[in-house]
Formats: structure tokens, C-alpha cells, sequence
């Protein structure tokens, strides 16, 4: 039981890796990866965000949007599938402003370096795509907590190390029509040639 | 000598500044730095006074290449001699075939003439591609961009072919090597500013865009209709079981060169094979004798650095060893010994000459350590857990290139921190 749990987090860590094997969340991935400092925060606001709509929607869609799910209300019969999409999105920018409130309150240096992409985390593809991935692949409520942790945290190294090679690449001399984000997708690009590593790994 | 230097002091003002050729003085560049030591020093207050110079630290990595290149040459004609005559054949359709039939040799593993021509004729033309499309690209970037053209093409020009396997088509050859320079390296701006290793990224490429080229059991081994698995290839069907009781081809041909294995047992003769370097795989990786002999090199002039050998030789062999104590009764790769994993496989080529790479390796001292444990971690894991792919050394070290720089990141920043507070600052 525990083996499974482990083999799926790992799996959401780096084989299926939702910033360099689905190429999810591209525009926060490439815009918040200047400085490692920033990145890091927003990898960590990623994973807490990512841990909790998971499972939170996992919760709605088990016991309200699935067919079937509303029997205990006395409609066995209704199938609220259709409304999967507008429920998601709710849940998470409900989440992400609840988040915001709290760094604003308690960590206002990391709110500051966050700034507009904290709001941008609600429309970030890779929170959306966590929650779509849960669906389609029938998690139960345990295996949503862990694959949202494990996804969360694979976006954030992913991050993370883009801006270890970002700062790192202040000192190549980069032609200027390429110069911001030009070097950044080829960068991505090679990155994620280095992560084919894992393709192929079945757990 | 005189003459030269007058030929080109004589050649100089035209590609200056004005001159009519002044687009290509990077050609004129390159050509005048490869023959004479340049004759610009740095001028005003210097805080490191050295002789090595970029020059110098790829002349010596060349140079530490040359026991697995005179490998590379021996093992490909040795393989496909012993190949051919294996198979009972006479002679085998294709150029090269002829051209040694019209000089006299014969395909006999016995002759030492016989194997390193054979191997020259399939390592030669490797080599030439990728240094003429390579270079090509280099003068290019460095006419449009105003930079030099430098030595690090030297070696990656070098270590390039030693990673291919000898029937890699050329074309293929020619792409490998323009996505790694273009992509790899030169829009980052050129040696020392790129952040993977561009003779395992062109290595990459080829592997995941043309897969039958690169992999498999017939392409190891010079000689049409010939298949063969590697010993890793056999590790990861049958561990090692199948490595000393599995056929090895080319393995009676290498009893016949050193007489004195015949009284050994199979598993010691075996490992003997591979540890010489006598067995089918990428051109220069096989032997890690040669690999040694260049670490030697590498490490007495301290260009290679020590610290991340050390830390991939042990982390690997903490870890095989962790997963033969684990063991697994479907994969029989668990059970393969740290001694067997170290002579398989491109293990010690990469450990060598790959991931000391100073460009794309971590730089701190501290980081080196953690950049070479990454490095035996993801081997281990990739050769043993992931089926698709028998061969991890290539992906484990572009895997830590991309890592390093955050490694630098997080000694750099607790070193900061660790100061501050002794200081009292923070």
C-alpha cells in the first residue's frame, strides 16, 4: 500500500513531471524563473496550492459531479460531469486568494517577490492540469493527496533548477534576438532531453 | 617555421580591422593560435598568474584521450575482424572491406595491422564529419559573433565519435553534432557558457531521434548480418548470470590474443575482456583501462577534477551495492556486482571524461561532491530500474549538468549565510 503511494509520488516527481515531460504552466514556469529566491517561493506556493485543490476536488467530484454521486441526495441518476471545468477553476482561485491573504498577512517579503504570478497561480495550466490528470485517471482520495503533492513538488524543482541555470547563464553571451525568453525555451527545451531519462520507467 | 610566421604576419593586416578579409579573421585566428602561442597577455593588475590556458587544459584533455582513442581504433577493427571471421566469411561487401582486401590484410583478429586499419577506416570518417560540420558551425558563430574559435570543439570534436557506435550513419553524425554545437553551445555564446555537455547532448539527440541507429544488438559491432548484445545489453536481460554464462561472440578471438586467460574461469575471463576493453559497444567507451590511463592524466595535472570522480566511483558503488542487498526476483540487473557495473557499459568513459567536464559540472568544491553522487544515483537507477534504456551514464550526467547550477547556488548561499551569522549580521 505504502509501496503504491511512494511509486505514484514519484512518478508525479519526475517521470511524469508536469513542467518538463507535459509542458504545463509554461508561462509562470518561464516568467518566475529568473531569480532562484523567487522561484523557490513560488515552487513552495505551487506545492501548497497543488496539495490542497487536488484532494479538494477530488472531494467534489467523488461526491457531487460524478454519475451517480449525487444518490445520496436522492438523484441517482444525474451526471454533473459537464460542470467539472467551472467547479475546478472556483475551487482553486478560492484557494489561491485564501493563500494570498495569508502570505500577505504573515510573509509579506515572499508576497512582495511573488507579486502578479501569486494571482496567476488560479490560471496556471499545471494546477488545472493536476486536478483534470486526478479525474481522468479515477484517483482515489489518498492517491489525489499524494499526486498533488508529487506533481506540485516536480513543478517546483523544475523551477527551481531552470533558475539555477537561468542565473548561472548572466554571465553567457546570448545573441540578442534570443536574449529573455528565446534562450529560455531552448533551455527548457535541453532540460527536458535530460529528463527523457525517466521516460520509460514503469512503476 | 620562419617562413610560416612571416606567411601569416604577412597575411595578418588584411582580416584587421578594415581589411578586406576582415570577415573571416576568425579563420585567420584560429589558424595562427593552433600553430603559435598567442601573443596578447592580460595587461594591468592580474590576481591569478598561470601558464594554463584554455589552450593548454584541452590539449592536456586530448591528450588523456589518446589511450581510449588508440582503443576506440584497435577494439572496432578487432570486433568486426573477429565478427567476420566468426561468421566464416572471406570478405564482406563495402568499401572498406576493399580497400583492405587491395592492401593484403586479411580479417584476422590476430593481426594487429589488420584490426587498427579496419578500425581507423570506421573511426576516421566519424571523426572527420564531425569535426568539418562542427567546425563549420564554430567559424560560423565566431565570424557573425566576433569571438574567437577555441579549443573546447577540440574536445568535444574528440569525444564525440568515441561515444558512436561504429555503424552510425554519417548523416547522422553530421545532425548530432550541428544540434549540439548550434543548440547546445553556441547560442548560449560559445565554450564556457553552455550548461550541458555537448558531446553527450548530440549523443542525446541521435539517441531519442533515431533510436534503431544507436541501440539494439547490431549495430555494436562493425560487420553486416553480425548481432550481438553488449555485456550490458545481457546485464539487463539476465543479470549477471547472462553475463558469464550468455555467448559473447567475440569472445574466443580475445582468448586467442592473450593465450594466458585460457586457464582462468569464464567470469574472470569475461571481466577481463571488458575491463581491457576487448568487447562490443561505442567506439572509444569499452576500455576502462584507457579510461584509467586518462584519469591519470587528468588528475596529476589537475585538469579533471579529483573530487567528482571520487564522489561517482563511490555513490555508485554504494548504490549497486544497496540494490543487490534489496535484490528482486523479476529483474535479475539488481544482482549485478559494483566491479561488473564499473567495467560495462560507457561507466567509466563518462566518470572520466564526461562528468568532469568543467564547463557543465558543478564549479564549488562542495557541490562537486553532491553533482557526483547525483551522478551514481541516476546510473544506478537508470540502468537497473528503467528498462527502456540499458545505458545510463550519458542521461545521469546531462541529468546532474542540469542540476549543478543550483547545487553551486545552494553552497554559494550557505556559505553566505554561515558567514553572516559568524559575523553577527544577519
Amino acid at each position: 500500500m505504502l509501496e503504491d503511494y511512494l511509486s505514484l509520488f514519484i512518478k508525479a516527481v519526475f517521470i511524469e513531471n508536469m513542467a518538463l515531460a507535459f509542458f504545463l504552466g509554461m508561462c509562470t514556469f518561464l516568467a518566475v524563473s529568473k531569480k532562484v529566491e523567487t522561484a523557490f517561493g513560488l515552487g513552495i506556493a505551487v506545492i501548497v496550492v497543488q496539495t490542497i485543490t487536488v484532494p479538494a476536488n477530488n472531494l467534489i467530484f467523488k461526491h457531487l459531479l460524478q454519475e451517480g454521486a449525487l444518490s445520496w441526495a436522492g438523484f441517482p441518476n444525474v451526471n454533473l460531469t459537464f460542470l467539472g471545468l467551472i467547479c475546478y477553476i472556483s475551487v482553486i482561485a478560492a484557494i489561491v486568494q485564501i493563500l494570498e491573504m495569508t502570505l500577505d498577512k504573515f510573509f509579506p517579503a515572499l508576497y512582495n517577490s511573488l507579486g502578479i504570478f501569486l494571482p496567476l497561480i488560479t490560471v496556471n495550466c499545471a494546477i488545472l492540469g493536476g486536478t483534470l490528470f486526478m479525474v481522468e485517471r479515477d484517483y482515489n482520495h489518498m492517491e489525489s493527496i499524494v499526486f498533488g503533492l508529487g506533481s506540485g513538488v516536480g513543478w517546483a524543482l523544475a523551477i527551481v533548477t531552470l533558475a539555477g541555470i537561468r542565473e548561472k547563464m548572466d554571465y553567457s553571451h546570448v545573441p540578442d534576438g534570443l536574449k529573455g525568453l528565446g534562450i529560455t525555451f531552448i533551455t527548457v527545451g535541453l532540460m527536458s532531453l535530460a529528463f527523457m531519462a525517466f521516460s520509460g520507467i514503469q512503476l | 617555421m620562419k617562413m610560416l610566421r612571416n606567411a601569416l604576419d604577412k597575411a595578418a593586416p588584411s582580416f584587421e580591422k578594415g581589411g578586406k578579409l576582415h570577415k573571416f579573421h576568425a579563420l585567420y585566428e584560429l589558424v595562427d593560435t593552433f600553430l603559435y602561442t598567442p601573443g596578447i597577455v592580460a595587461k594591468g593588475i592580474t590576481h591569478v598568474r598561470d601558464s594554463l590556458d584554455l589552450k593548454r587544459l584541452m590539449i592536456t584533455v586530448a591528450v588523456s584521450l589518446a589511450p581510449a582513442g588508440f582503443m576506440a581504433l584497435y577494439n572496432t577493427g578487432f570486433q568486426a575482424n573477429a565478427a567476420i571471421t566468426g561468421m566464416g566469411l572471406e570478405t564482406v561487401p563495402g568499401w572498406r572491406a576493399a580497400i583492405l582486401v587491395s592492401l593484403g590484410l586479411p580479417f584476422d583478429p590476430m593481426n594487429h595491422l589488420a584490426n587498427i586499419l579496419h578500425g581507423a577506416l570506421y573511426f576516421v570518417p566519424v571523426f572527420l564529419v564531425t569535426n568539418i560540420v562542427g567546425g563549420f558551425w564554430e567559424v560560423i558563430f565566431a565570424s557573425v559573433r566576433k569571438h574567437e574559435v577555441n579549443e573546447g570543439f577540440l574536445v568535444t570534436g574528440i569525444l564525440f565519435p568515441l561515444i558512436l557506435p561504429a555503424t552510425i550513419p554519417l548523416w547522422q553524425v553530421a545532425i548530432g553534432i550541428s544540434f549540439a554545437v548550434v543548440l547546445g553551445k553556441e547560442v548560449f555564446g560559445g565554450t564556457g557558457m553552455n550548461f550541458l555537455n555537448p558531446a553527450l547532448t548530440a549523443r542525446a539527440f541521435l539517441f531519442f531521434a533515431y533510436p534503431q541507429e544507436i541501440s539494439g544488438d547490431s549495430v555494436w559491432v562493425a560487420a553486416e548480418g553480425f548481432a550481438g548484445a553488449t555485456p550490458l545489453a545481457q546485464a539487463s536481460i539476465g543479470g549477471i548470470q547472462e553475463i558469464i554464462t550468455g555467448n559473447w561472440a567475440t569472445l574466443d578471438a580475445f582468448k586467442n590474443m592473450f593465450p594466458f586467460v585460457q586457464s582462468y574461469d569464464p567470469a574472470t575471463t569475461k571481466w577481463l575482456a571488458a575491463f581491457l576493453g576487448f568487447i562490443p559497444g561505442s567506439m572509444g567507451e569499452t576500455s576502462t583501462l584507457a579510461a584509467l590511463l586518462g584519469a591519470g592524466i587528468l588528475t596529476l595535472t589537475g585538469i579533471g577534477s579529483w573530487r567528482i570522480m571520487v564522489s561517482v566511483f563511490i555513490s555508485t558503488a554504494v548504490f549497486t551495492t544497496m540494490l543487490n542487498l534489496i535484490g528482486s526476483e523479476t529483474n535479475l540487473f539488481f544482482n549485478v556486482p559494483f566491479f561488473w557495473h564499473a567495467v560495462i557499459g560507457g561507466w567509466a568513459f563518462g566518470l572520466v571524461f564526461m562528468a568532469t567536464d568543467p564547463v557543465s559540472a558543478a564549479m564549488t568544491e562542495t557541490a562537486k561532491y553532491w553533482y557526483g553522487g547525483l551522478i551514481g544515483l541516476m546510473v544506478t537507477l537508470i540502468r537497473v530500474i528503467n528498462p527502456a534504456f540499458p545505458e545510463g551514464m550519458m542521461l545521469a550526467i546531462l541529468f546532474a549538468n542540469v542540476f549543478a547550477p543550483t547545487f553551486d547556488f545552494m553552497v554559494v548561499k550557505s556559505n553566505i549565510n554561515r558567514r553572516r551569522a559568524r559575523s553577527g549580521i544577519a
